[in-house]
């Protein structure tokens, strides 16, 4: 019976998957190249989201870390893909550091070190975190992305500074972004729905419990939090190379913010709702930024008013904090058998 | 028969406080021992010391021979101690199954990593987690309610929740706080059925603070008295029920022993 269930469910989901694939291709072909780059920002917020939302809304350990996770993956990997003659044009401050003027690896290893690289980083952050109990990991990671920002302003030969990265090639298109959020999307959810998952689970409802059912407090912190800066490093790769320039203005804490209003709309603890978030976020904005430019509406002038978008983002999540604590999803997800029961319902309710 | 469990001289201070001052307990196999006395005796403090939640200020903790004391309470469930709460610590979220598999995670028999790729160990061992969790709760009465969340389970029905979760873990020694407390008289028959279940057809040892007497009276082969963190007296019922000294301690409070 259970078996049945999940072959059925297996196969609704690889439909799923393929008719989305099919939907982006045709998107890719016929679509403009502006709802195509939101496509892509759409994606690589689901990436984010989903992984952010392991260790916040799962693990239930608030943490502020996006931004300089993204950062760290994003500037590794773009320092990976870069010929030493684009180096050499970039660093004109000061010369690029040896080795790295001479390295130039192809597109996925180099989004993948990215990824460890930040995953390394992050454990290193977790030893003395998370071995004393209470929020000090959102003091540190809030911290550590001001450092992040700092190193990447002022360590001109690994950074070029606020000049950034230009020129990088635009690797990132629909099949890496929207295929790595598939797959980041199958591996967290494997994750959270095991095991592993309800212990993560476990330590945010309650940690004295879970010790008692012999659980390492410690180690699946860790874990969440270290599988969570894998992919936001992972995530800051395909950022570099879509948008092919960063800099440091490009990871300031507004990006763990938004990426926090995303996870906390959706519904904290839900990889369901970060998805959502996400997708609701990424064209939102692009509605806001549209309002932010002035427009003739039936003959009526209204005046664009830049920074609207933050106010409005802002307002938002104060409303959403006071209204609607546990955003769209709550911590519910979604689910084949749960489609089925809600379609059931109704039907029945209608015979 | 080897004593399971030994305390030797444990003292407990807080700050200025002293909840527990010389406690020596000696529990043998299969028994099922009694750990009584008036609020504030330093009952609970004596579970947190055995289980790691506290460090005690002197003395020492033996597991069938071997000293934990001051391990990681992680480290003294997989030893085989295993407990449940006085204040009810379930994962109130989390559904009545889920909570009892979650004890599974120490014996879980696939990595991380199997579990992301979703592996067919991964199926094969969650399949079993959740066959012997239902299991569990059959035993403890809780079937019907296997996916409600349970926070929403009424009180008796969280202590028995909790006493399946603490099963799940595969103890050998079982330490339960106040387990009968909000159950109605038919409940806590029922607890009484099943703690005398737990040790003779699972072989486990029972360490059992109660205040209901009925219980403790009922089921327990040994106890011991503590006042203000002192030991008082210890025997079995028969002599507990009928010495001055436990008598005029419970006067105080509600004259519970009958
Ligand atoms: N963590 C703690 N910090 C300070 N005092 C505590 C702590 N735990 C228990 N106590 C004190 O120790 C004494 C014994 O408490 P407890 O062991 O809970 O008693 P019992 O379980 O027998 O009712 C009480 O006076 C209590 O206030
Ligand atoms: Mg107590």
């Amino acid at each position: 019976m259970i078996d049945k269930k999940r072959i059925r469910n297996w196969i609704l989901t690889s439909v799923s998957i393929v008719f989305l694939f099919l939907l982006l291709a045709y998107l890719n072909k016929h679509a403009s190249s502006y709802v195509i780059q939101i496509l892509n920002v759409t994606a690589i917020y689901i990436i984010l989201t989903v992984s952010y939302n392991l260790i916040n809304g799962i693990t239930g350990q608030f943490s502020l870390e996006p931004n300089a996770f993204v950062a760290i993956g994003a500037y590794t990997a773009a320092l990976l893909t870069m010929t030493p003659q684009e180096k050499a044009m970039t660093f004109i401050i000061q010369p690029c550091i040896s080795p790295l003027n001479h390295i130039s690896i192809p597109f996925l290893p180099a989004i993948l070190t990215g990824g460890v690289v930040t995953a390394i980083l992050a454990f290193l952050m977790g030893i003395p975190v998370f071995r004393v109990r209470g929020d000090y990991l959102a003091i540190v990671t809030l911290g550590f992305g001001e450092i992040v920002r700092v190193f990447a302003t002022n360590l001109i030969p690994l950074t070029n500074g606020a000049l950034g990265l230009k020129g990088l090639r635009q690797y990132t298109n629909i099949w890496w972004t929207w295929g790595t959020a598939v797959v980041v999307v199958f591996f967290i959810v494997g994750l959270v729905n095991s095991s592993y998952g309800r212990a993560m689970k476990a330590i945010r409802e309650d940690e004295a419990a879970a010790q008692a059912m012999g659980i390492n407090v410690f180690w699946h912190k860790m874990l969440a939090f270290v599988v969570a800066a894998f992919f936001e490093g992972v995530g800051g790769g395909l950022l570099a190379h879509l948008l092919t320039t960063i800099d440091p203005r490009l990871f300031t804490f507004f990006l763990t913010f938004n990426l926090l209003i995303m996870i906390v709309a959706g519904g904290l603890g839900s990889t369901t709702g970060a998805i959502i978030g996400a997708i609701l976020f990424a064209w939102g904005s692009e509605l806001l930024r549209w309002m932010e430019e002035p427009h003739v509406i039936f003959g009526l002038h209204t005046p664009g008013i830049p920074g609207m978008r933050m106010v409005t983002f802002s307002v938002l999540l104060i409303l959403l904090m006071i209204f609607a604590r546990n955003g769209i999803m709550g911590r519910k997800e979604f689910s084949w058998d749960g489609l089925f029961s809600f379609i059931n319902r109704k039907v029945l309710r209608r015979a | 028969m080897a004593a399971i469990l030994k305390t030797e001289g444990i003292v407990m201070k807080f700050e200025g406080l002293t909840a527990i001052n010389n406690l020596n307990i000696e529990i043998q196999e299969h028994q099922i021992y009694g750990l009584i006395g008036p609020n504030g005796a330093g009952k609970t403090t004596a579970f947190n010391v055995i289980t790691g939640f506290l460090t005690p200020t002197e003395g020492k903790v033996y597991f069938r021979g071997e000293d934990i004391t001051g391990l990681k309470p992680n480290k003294i469930t997989k030893k085989g101690i295993g407990r449940t709460f006085q204040n009810i610590k379930l994962f109130p979220e989390m559904s009545v199954i889920e909570n009892v598999m979650t004890g599974f995670h120490i014996h879980r028999k696939f990595s991380f990593f199997e579990a992301m790729f979703r592996l067919p160990r991964f199926f094969k061992d969650e399949n079993k987690m959740y066959h012997e969790g239902m299991e569990l709760l059959d035993l403890v009465g809780l079937t019907e309610f296997a996916h409600d969340q349970a926070g929403s389970l009424p009180y008796g029905h969280q202590r028995k929740l909790e006493i399946a979760r603490a099963l799940a873990t595969h103890p050998t020694m079982l330490l339960l706080d106040e387990p009968a407390a909000g159950m109605n008289p038919q409940e806590s028959s029922e607890l009484m059925d099943l703690i005398r279940k737990l040790r003779d057809e699972m072989n486990l040892t029972i360490l059992l603070i109660e205040h209901d007497m009925k219980v403790v009276m009922g089921i327990c082969e040994w106890i011991k008295v503590l006042d203000h963190g002192e030991e008082i007296a210890e025997g079995t019922p028969e002599e507990i029920r009928n010495n001055p000294r436990v008598i005029e301690a419970y006067l105080g409070e509600a004259r519970k022993v009958a």
